[in-house]
């Protein structure tokens, strides 16, 4: 394997907050005159965005960079495509460097889709010939060919993403950086950028690649690279960091929610849910729900009285509001009598979580019978299902496949 | 099952599409021999980096294209959607040219040193537009092209290059139209007509290196977008444009010449007029001038130009 990227102790710094407005102009001027060239500035406010990051990529593998949001991904990215420079540490890049870091940089309104495609080719660095050469194929690819001679300011905003992503799809680099194209655009354009990441990746070239689209990671990546609070935090087969990183979350969904405090719920009162659990299958608090995995939901509740022939039940929400499934004890043909005074709970074992990861809201209630009166209702809940090979293909599923996903098995046979 | 049908479809296409691409790639082997060459010479970033002359030049003409794009990109979205169009580069000079004579001309009645009224304008207008539209396109070319700073990497010295690369088509037309003038005029023109593209060397050259320092200024101090109109109208004055250089004291020229344009313009003017009086001594310390801005102006565009994507 020949060695494609060495970076080595790279750390960046940046300062925040005020740009050393607090020196006056004339102040300024005056330290201008005496030495143009020195830089000013002090050592505080200042914030490590990288620090002492070292790794190497050999060429034909496929990085994804994970994180959280300002763990400083974009910072790696913009110093491996030189659009800002390390305060310390070096990097080496063999090869002809792409990075595509927005879709349809350069974009100018006035110009028409044509005019657009060469500059925009030549911005991401394609010569006039490569352009040339490939100009029917992108416009194919784009979808716009009625409109290419139209200034891309009547264009809609999927059209320029299209026409940018066309562009971007026929760069030929040894090395491709790319940021979070996948979070613009409908499914169908993300299927196309992972397609064509896909095309590079077969052919050999080396990819950076940085999402929160874990799924995507998971899928075309070979290794993963978990950057947290500007430092490496893991460095190893994209599949293992994902699970690390996912797991990382437990801290924010601590096993449940309390529900006592929670505002805007329905219901007289006579009974409320106080807290909700997500236990493990042997009872144990689970800290991350993962699809297709067993989970038992553990509903905590509160009774002022006895309460006769109650209904407990949920509703599962997507995070786009899609009712996904509503269903109670008395629809699996439970009878609870009574309910005494005091605190209990119900437990709801799911032996596979037949929903894709993503984030989910229940809706809990609680009943009498015959749906009346309504003691508690629509109290939400929080459920973040993390991602796992519920295929055990290799594949990770995600929104792009829908809401639920059924077990299943193929067979093919010849006839 | 039609979906289902369709869906493989679909899935066959763009796996016909993945192969034509890889194989255009190998057909292409060919011209990827330069970044074969760069696979032999690593391209580095290091914080402690300081680039040789030789590489830096190497790499500008290796975003050759990219410059000529982002002129004519300029170009292109000057007129767009003009009524006019291109013919704002002549109404521009020449209007003021119309202006000027009669205002300054016959009005005021100041000194053409007898050179026709209209000649002794306009032949020191178009200089002037284009240092005037280029210094300050120039100078607000990084940050006007912050989305671009942000986002990719190239030269960043292309763009206030390629600003003054753009405006020299206007500079162009108004001097086709300039033969019209020495015709009608019917002036008798030399080998000194010679000067007036070799001027044009200096020229560019100066507004080039204003326009690219005040654009790395303005990364940081947006005052300088606002110091550039008011810098240029006093410059207008402070130049022999509406008057001859000889209006001044002989004693007194050399406080002129500090400004470096004053010896380019009146050498334009000597250029269409050979009887015009130019002051050597005056053009010579305009070029020297010129020469120290732009080695003064690289040199700071190179050790600002690191920090422009994080201050932009």
């Amino acid at each position: 394997m020949t060695r494609c990227i060495e970076i080595q102790a790279l750390s960046k710094k940046y300062r925040i907050g005020k740009l050393q407005y607090d020196m006056s102009l004339r102040e300024q001027l005056v330290e201008f005159a005496k030495d143009p060239f020195k830089r000013h500035g002090r050592e505080d406010d200042t914030i490590w965005a990288l620090r002492d990051v070292s790794f190497q990529a050999d060429v034909g593998e496929v990085v994804g960079i994970i994180g959280r949001n300002g763990a400083g991904k974009s910072t790696l990215l913009k110093i491996l495509s030189k659009i800002t420079y390390p305060t310390s540490g070096s990097v080496r890049v063999r090869g002809r460097i792409a990075s595509l870091l927005e879709v349809g940089t350069g974009f100018h309104d006035e110009l028409t889709g044509r005019e657009n495609v060469y500059l925009n080719g030549s911005i991401l660095g394609m010569r006039k010939r490569e352009v040339d050469k490939h100009f029917d194929a992108i416009v194919d690819f784009s979808g716009v060919e009625q409109f290419i001679d139209t200034p891309i300011k009547r264009y809609s905003s999927g059209m320029r993403l299209r026409l940018g992503f066309a562009v971007a799809a026929h760069l030929d680099p040894d090395v491709l950086i790319v940021d979070e194209v996948l979070a613009v655009g409908d499914a169908g354009f993300q299927k196309k950028c992972i397609n064509a990441m896909d095309g590079l990746r077969s052919s050999g070239r080396t990819v950076f690649f940085v999402s929160h689209n874990l799924a995507a990671v998971e899928n075309l990546c070979s290794r993963g690279l978990w950057i947290d609070s500007g430092r490496i935090r893991m460095d190893a087969p994209a599949k293992e960091v994902i699970v690390s990183y996912m797991g990382s979350f437990a801290g924010d969904q601590p096993e449940g929610s309390e529900l006592s405090e929670t505002q805007d719920r329905l219901g007289s009162g006579e009974i409320r849910y106080t807290r909700m659990e997500y236990l493990n299958p042997d009872g144990t608090p689970c800290a991350l729900v993962r699809s297709g995995e067993a989970v038992v939901l553990r509903f905590h509740y509160h009774a002022e009285k006895t309460i006769r022939d109650p209904g407990f039940g949920f509703r599962l929400f997507s995070d786009m509001g899609t009712l996904i499934t509503e269903t109670s004890h008395r629809l699996n043909g439970i009878l609870i009598p009574k309910v005494e005074p005091g605190d209990g709970y119900i437990d709801v074992e799911i032996d596979s979580l037949n929903v894709v990861p993503g984030q989910y809201q229940f809706s809990l209630w609680i009943t009498g019978a015959g749906g009346a009166p309504v003691y508690d209702g629509d109290v939400r809940a929080r459920l973040e299902v993390a991602v796992t090979d519920v295929y055990k293909s290799g594949r990770m599923l995600d929104s792009r496949h829908g809401l639920v996903y059924f077990p299943q098995r193929w067979t093919v046979a010849h006839a | 099952m039609s979906k289902a049908h369709l869906l493989s479809g679909e899935i066959e296409s763009r796996q016909v599409a993945m192969q034509v691409r890889r194989s255009s790639r190998t057909e292409h082997q060919s011209h990827l021999m330069e970044s074969v060459i760069a696979v032999e010479q690593p391209e580095r970033v290091r914080a402690d980096q300081d680039y040789s002359k030789l590489g830096t030049i190497r790499e500008l003409w290796d975003y050759r294209e990219l410059f000529y794009f982002l002129a004519w990109r300029d170009m292109k979205v000057r007129y767009k959607q003009t009524v006019l169009g291109v013919l704002w580069a002549i109404i521009q000079p020449v209007f003021t040219m119309v202006i000027f004579t009669v205002v300054f001309g016959h009005m005021a009645n100041i000194s053409s040193e007898g050179v026709p009224r209209p000649i002794f304008y306009f032949s020191a207008l178009l200089p002037w537009i284009y240092f005037s539209s280029t210094l300050n396109s120039a100078g607000l070319s990084l940050v006007s092209n912050s989305g671009l700073l942000t986002k990719i990497y190239f030269p960043r010295i292309i763009l206030p290059a390629a600003a003054a690369l753009g405006g020299l088509v206007d500079f162009l037309i108004g001097s086709v139209l300039l033969v019209g003038f020495i015709i009608y005029y019917d002036l008798r023109v030399g080998w000194n007509l010679l000067l007036w593209p070799a001027l044009l060397v200096p020229l560019v050259l100066l507004a080039f290196s204003l326009g690219s320092f005040l654009a790395a200024l303005n990364v940081k101090y947006r005052d300088v977008k606002y110091a550039i109109p008011f810098g240029i109208q006093l410059l207008l004055f402070m130049t022999p444009i509406i008057y001859p250089s000889s209006v001044f004291p002989e004693r007194f020229q050399w406080l002129l010449a500090l400004n470096p344009l004053s010896g380019l313009i009146e050498a334009f003017r000597y250029a269409l007029v050979p009887s015009y009086k130019v002051h050597w001594d005056v053009l010579a310390l305009s070029l020297a001038v010129t020469a120290g801005l732009f080695v003064f102006a690289m040199v700071y565009f190179k050790r600002t130009e690191k920090a422009f994507a994080d201050i932009v």
